[in-house]
């Protein structure tokens, strides 16, 4: 047996060619038929139309999902709230994460490091479901965080911020704020990882060089550590971004019941059993998400990822 | 660096100690809550601490079942991933055809696409072609986007490994299959392993494809969303999610020891 087996490898060996083929025929049949394949499938399907009498899918081609998607305004409203929702994400999370990543990157010395770069990998890895759990606990009414407000005296802060127009609401857990805080907690470490990446790879050189030519620490930072530290920001916004705009269970969870992409094509397909819709639906995000793919290669950010 | 590069030092760790506070004390506070005598709500401060949830767990057998249906599907889906990765890494590692990058974008595009895009998509198809929902459909969508742990992690190590010592193998009579058996394989061993312990994790803790692949089956975290959304019995929940944690971070922490002696030889 191990001689066939022999034989058949050292054949391999000297077919360089097929070898290769042979060795990533199941990867790309993989990814290429089941991946891609399902990925050209939803797209063909927003093009069918559901019968709105016997609820049966019509596979015609036809623009009738996106004519419903585009002409409802709650529709429109939904878009905007989720996009709003994940750029605001973002570009707080970088806010946070920078320093963070920085002291990391920066000051903290070889034995402090690793512990630090431990410390973020396990909160991203922890369960993500549990960690949003954990964010209805403390929020909850009669939860942690108000009985912290409370020893402190503050409460009254919480009142006026739950007071504020559209943000607010009758508690943190059912308001914009609360689901706010929960984006920001659970895509954190994916904004931070890449900014220290980028960071650590910056040659200490530089900022000597700098410092030589009679740069203060302040130029220095601005000049020459925030553009090479800028693609680094540009690949943790990359995943901050695409995952806000496809999660469905913190708005399902956590927040007032108002749309996201995600419960839309949920609801679509689930409930309303209308496959074409909710297939039209999530044709959204993968534009959005190509549109600034495209920009986040131009500013370098995958040769950071 | 001079001492001049220490303008704010405090800010930032400052900045860094919250930060990690921030990160961290949620977990810790779930986990105190599994030891809550507190049936009802939230309260806080905990009226008391008790062991008895963790008795009452055990004896629920929708845990058990999501707990099993979850490790097979990790399990099977791991499996995958560690073939399919493996495989190609092999064939990417020492060329530079036109494909390389295609293949890594390929991988990635599972994960880097948001999950309700993977999601509704194999669902779609499954209905499109008429394919029941059970055990293996959650499998088919798990491994989808498991791959790319496992050919991140083999990649990384391959690329690292100097090439001579194949060289050397087959220098010294070695055929292809032995040279593969006894110089590769135990070269990427710990690549394998901690890429299968990430996959794995991965594979566990999933909640949005799973919604959409899964039929009436629930994994441990379909189990949890419902009880989220209809709660029975609060504190079991609760444990359930320290058992959750436990599952997904112990994997990290073996994953993070195995390629550590990586990271340090790229330096």
């Amino acid at each position: 047996m191990t001689t066939t087996f022999d034989k058949f490898f050292t054949f391999l060996f000297y077919r360089k060619g097929l070898a290769i083929f042979l060795l990533l025929a199941p990867l790309l049949i993989w990814l290429g038929v089941v991946y891609l394949g399902s990925l050209f499938t939803l797209l063909i399907q927003s093009f069918f139309s559901i019968d709105s009498f016997s609820g049966v899918i019509k596979r015609e081609f036809t623009l009738e999902s996106y004519y419903d998607l585009f002409r409802q305004s709650t529709n429109w409203d939904i878009i905007i709230r989720t996009t709003t929702m994940a750029f605001t994400v973002t570009l707080v999370s970088a806010i946070i994460a920078f320093p963070i990543a920085y002291y990391m990157a920066m000051y903290a010395g070889p034995k402090l490091k690793p512990v630090l770069y431990l410390g973020v990998m396990l909160p991203l890895w922890s369960s993500y479901l549990v960690k949003v759990y954990s964010w209805k606990l403390i929020m909850a009414k009669e939860g942690i965080l108000t009985w912290f407000l409370e020893e402190l005296g503050l409460l009254h802060v919480l009142d006026v911020v739950l007071s504020l127009p559209v943000i607010g609401g009758t508690s943190l857990s059912f308001s914009y704020i609360g689901m706010f805080l929960v984006f920001v907690y659970i895509w954190l470490p994916y904004m931070i990882l890449p900014i220290q990446a980028s960071l650590e790879r910056i040659p200490k050189s530089l900022l000597e060089a700098s410092s030589d030519l009679g740069g203060g620490p302040a130029q220095t930072f601005r000049k020459v550590v925030l553009p090479l530290a800028f693609p680094g920001v540009v690949a943790g916004s990359i995943f901050t971004f695409s995952l806000t705009l496809g999660d469905y269970i913190i708005p399902t969870i956590i927040g007032n019941s108002s749309y996201f992409i995600g419960m839309a094509v949920y609801t679509h397909q689930g409930t309303a059993g209308n496959i074409p819709l909710a297939a039209a639906f999530s044709v959204i995000p993968i534009i959005i998400m190509m549109v600034y793919l495209m920009i986040a290669k131009r500013l370098g950010a995958f040769d950071a990822l | 660096m001079p001492s001049k590069w220490n303008f704010g030092t405090i800010g930032l760790k400052i900045a860094t100690v919250l930060g990690f506070l921030f990160i961290h004390i949620p977990i810790f506070i779930i986990i105190m809550y599994a030891f809550s005598t507190d049936e009802k709500t939230f309260q806080f401060p905990l009226p008391g601490f008790t062991l008895k949830w963790f008795g009452v767990a055990w004896e629920r057998n929708d845990i058990w079942e999501a707990i099993i249906l979850s490790s097979q599907v990790a399990t099977v889906s791991t499996v995958m991933a560690i073939i399919l990765g493996t495989l190609a890494c092999l064939a990417v590692y020492r060329s530079k055809f036109f494909g390389r990058e295609v293949i890594s974008f390929l991988v990635i595009l599972p994960i880097a696409l948001p999950g309700i895009v993977t999601g509704i998509s194999l669902r779609s198809a499954m209905s499109l072609f008429g394919i029941p929902f059970s055990t293996w459909t959650i499998v088919i969508a798990h491994a989808t986007f498991c791959i790319v742990t496992v050919y991140n992690n083999v990649l990384a190590r391959l690329r690292r490994s100097s090439h001579s010592m194949v060289e050397a193998s087959m220098d010294l009579g070695a055929n292809p299959w032995q040279t593969f058996r006894f110089v590769i394989l135990p070269n990427i061993a710990t690549a394998l392993l901690a890429g299968g312990m990430l996959s794995f994790a991965l594979s566990f803790d999933e909640v949005i494809v799973t919604t959409f692949t899964a039929g009436q089956q629930s994994t441990v975290p379909i189990w949890m969303l419902t009880e989220f959304i209809r709660p029975r019995q609060r504190p079991v929940t609760n444990v359930v999610a320290v058992f959750v944690i436990l599952v997904t971070t112990l994997p990290i922490l073996v994953a993070y020891y195995l390629t550590k002696e990586d990271e340090g030889g790229k330096k």
